[in-house]
């Protein structure tokens, strides 16, 4: 570990304050049981990685926690409120959760900055002039302040994935849901975009972030969880996560997974 | 190595080749005759056909609309005696009342007015760097309640009855309402038609499907007659409303059809996008949906408007005089018969420079909204 990296890992402080706790969480879609008794508390500033193979249920946990998704049974709450079908509270948790997506989905017809603008002016109902400064600042943060005034479909994938990693941060948001971030990138990009990521993480942002980017994990997660047909199977920090997988599955995923 | 092409080569280490100019002759006139019409011998067989086709219909078409018509006689007899084309002079005495139908003469001032308001109101809507759009938007806003009051009278003007109506006057009356209405309803009803709400859902489907169903005719004949059995006895009810009303309603549900396939084609991460930054239904709909719906559906749409435009000819079913009426009742004129196709020639290149302007316009709005590569 280098000078600056220790430093990093010194300042992500994990504080007692709960940010999200998940308990006996299930989920179907139709007669398919995609979630099974999930239970999960993460505090503020922790950076949370989960993992596992795909079809076992990551993207759609992460997607519960901002009622992309409904659950079925069991509880969720964010902050302090609790996700039920209650459209209020989903508002009110949606502007407090930041979800960052494998595909970008970022608006086309917009510009980079009105991209970042939008949800500010629309939702938090901040003057344009200012939320065009917040905008600015936050590319700016994500290497990119030059490209404010082209549209998304003039980037590369990994700078579309930084505008939308700082459209994200524009709402201010106390968590930040991250669904395969890096999967559509082209290996190049890769970095640029976890680099923002770990700046993010050193930043004391609370984390979710389903990724195969095991180097991310072992650097920048304080936990990992590994999830496997709809359960959560496994969950460690990572330094023992990798070194001494408890499951037989856990290590075959591993094996696999770290094995090229 | 024998060096083939006439441009000299010359060998760079690698990493420091620097962009060179593209070989001469790959732009130019010469260059797009060779590749576009003599590449291959079918394709010079098929320019030189084309080419022997034009000369055949071109000029004998030249001959009869301009340089043989007859632009100004006093009846068929003296235009035919004049020169061997088109008898345009018949046209030229009619033209009041094809555009105007039977608008008092002295009242058709108040046409023209309207006509160059509404090319004032649509301007700003249409063409978004004019200069103090913002204001002008607000012209256009108002225009639809000046231009009823210009046209019908009342409040200090001569009234004039909507019977009076007719001509190219009409076909703009009845299409610019049909168009300006039938968007918007168009849109809602698409928007209801996939809403999760299952009594609107119900509601937009079955109208959508019941006016789709049902050949415009049928729906003009029911706002001609048939609404006054179900009215109370007594109930006036302009038949030009009436036209305008049903008009509109079927234009909306091919509008809502067309505005429909444009929104399943916006994928699922714009509508999950816009949710997961807290943005609310409609919101979301204004500001991310319908932007890129409708920008996929102009085609579609401008397809429709087109359709609605021509459509408008039909009224002539039941009674109304719009360019059609206006010409076949000219027609029966006894100084002026035989003159059908210079009639309807006429209408027709009214009508093909109305359209033709509305594909013009949508293609270059396709080319304004492109904004890179689709997502």
């Amino acid at each position: 570990m280098t000078d600056h990296e220790a430093q990093g890992a010194a300042s992500m402080q994990v504080s007692d304050q709960e940010m999200i706790r998940i308990s006996e969480m299930h989920k179907w879609y139709g007669q398919f049981h995609v979630l099974k008794n999930i239970n999960l508390n993460v505090k503020a500033g922790e950076r949370i990685v989960v993992c596992g193979p795909s079809g076992s249920g990551k993207s759609t946990l992460i997607r519960c926690m901002n009622r992309l998704e409904e659950h079925q049974r069991g509880e969720i709450w964010v902050d302090g409120v609790e996700l039920t079908s209650d459209l209020k509270n989903i508002e009110q948790i949606r502007r407090e959760v930041g979800m960052v997506f494998q595909h970008f989905n970022l608006f086309p017809h917009l510009t980079v900055l009105e991209n970042c603008t939008l949800a500010p002016i629309w939702v938090r109902k901040m003057p344009k002039g200012e939320a065009e400064d917040v905008a600015r600042a936050y590319l700016e943060r994500v290497k990119i302040p030059e490209q404010a005034d082209k549209f998304p479909g003039q980037l590369s994938g990994g700078q579309q994935q930084r505008v939308a990693i700082a459209r994200s941060l524009c709402m201010n948001p106390k968590i930040m849901l991250f669904d395969e971030p890096t999967s559509a990138l082209d290996p190049e990009m890769i970095k640029e975009v976890l680099d923002v990521m770990i700046e993010l993480a050193h930043d004391g942002m609370t984390m979710l972030c389903v990724t195969h980017e095991m180097g991310f994990a072992k650097t920048v997660a304080n936990r990992v969880i590994f999830m496997d047909g709809g359960e959560i199977i496994e969950e460690n920090e990572p330094q023992e996560f990798f070194n001494n997988p408890q499951s037989e599955r856990t290590q075959e995923f591993l094996s696999q997974i770290l094995a090229h | 190595m024998p060096n083939t092409s006439n441009a000299p080569t010359q060998n760079y280490v690698p990493g420091e080749h620097p962009d060179l100019k593209p070989p001469i002759g790959q732009t130019g006139i010469l260059l797009w005759l060779r590749k576009n019409l003599f590449s291959s011998t079918f394709n010079i067989v098929l320019t030189l056909a084309t080419l022997y086709f034009l000369y055949l219909v071109i000029p004998p078409l030249l001959n009869w609309l301009v340089l043989d018509a007859v632009f100004q006689a006093g009846s068929r007899d003296e235009c035919r005696a004049l020169g061997e084309g088109a008898c345009w002079g018949f046209i030229d005495k009619r033209l009041g009342q094809f555009t105007y139908g039977f608008y008092p003469i002295e009242e058709r001032w108040r046409v023209n007015l309207t006509f160059l308001l509404l090319v004032m109101a649509v301007l700003p809507v249409l063409w978004e760097k004019m200069p103090k759009r913002r204001i002008m938007l607000w012209f256009s806003v108002l225009f639809p309640f000046v231009s009823a009051w210009l046209l019908l009278g009342g409040f200090g003007l001569e009234s004039v009855n909507t019977d009076q109506f007719g001509g190219f006057m009409l076909t703009m009356i009845i299409g610019v309402t049909g168009i300006v209405f039938s968007l918007p309803m168009g849109i809602l009803l698409a928007l209801g038609r996939q809403s999760q709400l299952h009594f609107i859902r119900w509601i937009c489907t079955g109208f959508i499907e019941f006016i789709r169903g049902v050949p415009l005719i049928t729906l003009l004949f029911v706002a001609s007659t048939m609404l006054n059995y179900f009215l109370p006895p007594g109930t006036t009810f302009d038949l030009l409303l009436r036209v305008l009303i049903m008009v509109t309603i079927f234009s909306a549900a091919y509008i809502a059809e067309v505005v429909r396939g444009g929104l399943q084609a916006v994928p699922k991460g714009q509508h999950e996008a816009a949710d997961a930054m807290g943005l609310k239904y409609w919101a979301s709909m204004r500001l991310i949906v319908l932007p890129q719906a409708l920008k996929i559906s102009i085609p579609g749409i401008v397809n429709t408007f087109i359709g609605l435009f021509k459509d408008s000819t039909l009224v002539v079913i039941i009674g109304l005089l719009d360019p059609l009426g206006i010409g076949r009742a000219s027609l029966s004129d006894s100084k002026w018969q035989g003159l059908a196709t210079e009639v309807y020639v006429f209408i027709a290149i009214f009508f093909f420079i109305c359209c033709f302007s509305m594909s013009r316009y949508s293609i270059y709005l396709e080319n304004k909204l492109h904004t890179g590569h689709r997502i």
